[in-house]
């Protein structure tokens, strides 16, 4: 039983060793037919070792499961704001998962004046203002109700703002590109709620306001309440985590993070914008002309390789997996180009299902790396005919003082010793 | 545009209405009294500001008491954000975003501070105290005078340096 494990010739489909995107999966069936007749020639004698884990019954069953502890290592990556512990953000250490579903403890946060300690059986939510008949609900209540399942995405229109500052820093995918995550949120279509309080003709914004220290509130362009916005009571299937707005909080797909209020007490329809802090001197795009443009709160198109990425090492020589997310707030990702070669040439990855709209979408390839430098980008497209722009289209449109936004193309750059770094190209 | 966006809401309200008989219904009618408790809203036309007036002059020892730690004496930033200053900054490379050099809103200020100030104690301001804290800070800003008296009748009439270089492309604003 001598048989040679033989793999098809790497056909490579644009320049620096990017290979077919069906390479692994054409190649899997060589495995499957060689595997099995190595399985039958290598029957060992020898006594084998045994850890303790094997020599003992293991742990006991447990009411709520936790990770590994040798996986303590992942972690957010938390910057605080000065002076104090619960105002600031964590970003989700995207580099060190896989799929598209953020695990509810490393959710990114964006918190303005820490945690709120809810009792749900204390909480209530009011709905008023230009509305036939306010009505106030308690949890018990909203339980009751007909609920929708939607995997979406939330980033933060302050995602990526470190390749905003003229030189580019070193540092990981998450720490630059982290305050994106993606769950399945399960709630109230707002629509529903609006249906019974009824709608003055005269609304036209919709105030969203938390129950934290700093009762934080933006105003919702109806349109919008309307559509796929929901009230979310569950994230993966349990309740929503503290820190991500436990009880309840209001839920904007597509839109910037910060509308989609956690904590939510109180709903006001109004007939104007009620232009909270967070919609004047925050969360509105500086121009390089020095006007302000407020109210930009779809994300754009934007997709980053999370592997290879900043600060890792590759190992030997040979086939790796370049592995990205991708999503839009306009819709669904369609398509997403990578390049080895800073952008000279480009060729399509392989989306992995399911792909769904204003939801993260992961794409992969295989790439040969023979210790040749090399840049790594990712772009994406989505059905609403939009394409990530490079970092000189970007910098011509919005300029780098816009501080939210960007969705530039993400350049890594690989050593001839497999060190990978951020870069701009 | 304008225009479909209200058929696109009428159309939404009519569905509303024929969903009313389908849904639970477990919404309960407010008291008169949470529903002026709770609404704290301040809009951009000043609609929802509190009785109470303030004065920079007596808004400046309350100032000291409660904002300076953070926000330095003269409101100059210390471990938190500058509130003064920066005027003629924004558009250029450096800009300084403070209440009197973006801020579009004098009302804003008075929702966030009675909202979210101070940090360490927030819901803990009177409403006057409030008027005089916006007050001082416009002051500052040389954006109003030591002696005037703000409420809520002026408070939304205060013509925010920075106001008119705020616009949206899909929104009409107030």
């Amino acid at each position: 039983m001598d048989k040679k494990l033989t793999l098809s010739k790497p056909e490579h489909v644009a320049s620096n060793g990017l290979l077919d995107r069906r390479y692994f999966l054409k190649s899997s069936a060589a495995y499957l037919t060689a595997g099995s007749s190595m399985l039958m020639g290598s029957i060992s004698h020898a006594q084998r070792s045994y850890p303790d884990y094997m020599t003992l019954p293991g742990a006991p069953l447990s009411g709520y499961g936790h990770r590994s502890v040798n996986e303590d290592h992942v972690q957010r990556y938390i910057s605080l704001t000065r002076g104090t512990t619960g105002a600031g953000n964590s970003r989700t250490p995207l580099e060190k998962l896989h799929g598209i579903i953020t695990p509810n403890g490393l959710h990114f946060e964006r918190h303005h004046s820490g945690i709120p300690d809810i009792n749900p059986d204390n909480h209530q939510l009011l709905i008023h203002g230009l509305v036939e008949r306010p009505l106030v609900f308690s949890m018990e209540n909203l339980m009751k109700y007909p609920m929708v399942s939607r995997f979406q995405y939330i980033e933060c229109s302050g995602n990526s703002r470190p390749n905003l500052a003229s030189e580019a820093s070193d540092l990981t995918c998450g720490e630059i590109h982290g305050m994106i995550s993606c769950c399945e949120w399960t709630g109230i279509p707002l629509s529903t709620l609006l249906a019974e309080t009824g709608i003055n003709p005269n609304a036209k914004w919709v105030l969203a306001e938390g129950a934290d220290a700093a009762e934080m509130g933006r105003s919702i362009p109806i349109e919008k309440a309307l559509d796929d916005t929901l009230i979310a009571i569950f994230q993966n299937g349990e309740a929503i985590r503290p820190e991500n707005g436990y009880p309840l909080r209001i839920l904007l797909p597509g839109y910037e993070g910060n509308i989609s209020v956690k904590w939510l007490q109180r709903i006001k329809l109004s007939d104007v914008p009620l232009m909270t802090r967070d919609e004047t001197s925050k969360y509105t795009d500086l121009q390089k002309n020095g006007t302000s443009e407020m109210f930009t709160l779809e994300m754009g198109v934007k997709s980053v390789i999370v592997s290879p990425s900043g600060k890792q090492q590759l190992g030997a020589h040979g086939i790796y997996e370049i592995r990205g997310l991708a999503w839009s707030g306009a819709g669904t990702i369609t398509r997403v180009e990578v390049s080895a070669d800073g952008g000279a040439s480009w060729t399509d990855t392989l989306l992995t299902e399911p792909v769904m709209r204003k939801s993260l979408t992961q794409f992969r390839i295989p790439w040969e790396w023979n210790g040749q430098p090399a840049i790594l980008m990712s772009r994406s497209y989505d059905d609403q005919g939009n394409r990530q722009p490079t970092r000189s289209e970007f910098i011509q449109n919005s300029g780098l003082q816009v501080n939210y936004h960007n969705n530039m193309i993400q350049s890594w750059q690989v050593n001839s010793e497999g060190q990978v770094q951020n870069v701009y190209v | 545009m304008y225009t479909y966006k209200n058929i696109f809401v009428i159309t939404l309200l009519l569905i509303g209405q024929l969903a009313l008989s389908q849904t639970p219904n477990l919404g309960e009618t407010p008291s008169q009294e949470m529903l002026s408790s709770w609404d704290t809203t301040i809009d951009p036309l000043g609609r929802g500001l509190p009785d109470g007036s303030g004065t920079a002059e007596e808004g400046q020892p309350v100032f000291l008491m409660k904002c300076a730690a953070c926000h330095g004496l003269e409101g100059e930033g210390l471990i938190n954000d500058r509130l003064v200053g920066g005027h003629g900054t924004i558009g250029s490379d450096r800009a300084v975003k403070t209440v009197g050099s973006y801020w579009p809103y004098a009302t804003t200020l008075y929702d966030y501070i009675r909202r979210a100030m101070p940090y360490i104690n927030p819901h803990s301001l009177s409403d006057q105290e409030v008027y005089q804290l916006t007050a001082y800070i416009l002051y500052m800003n040389e954006i109003i005078e030591a002696d005037e008296r703000l409420d809520k009748n002026n408070l939304a009439n205060i013509e925010m340096p920075n106001r008119l270089n705020f616009f949206s492309y899909e929104y009409e604003l107030p």
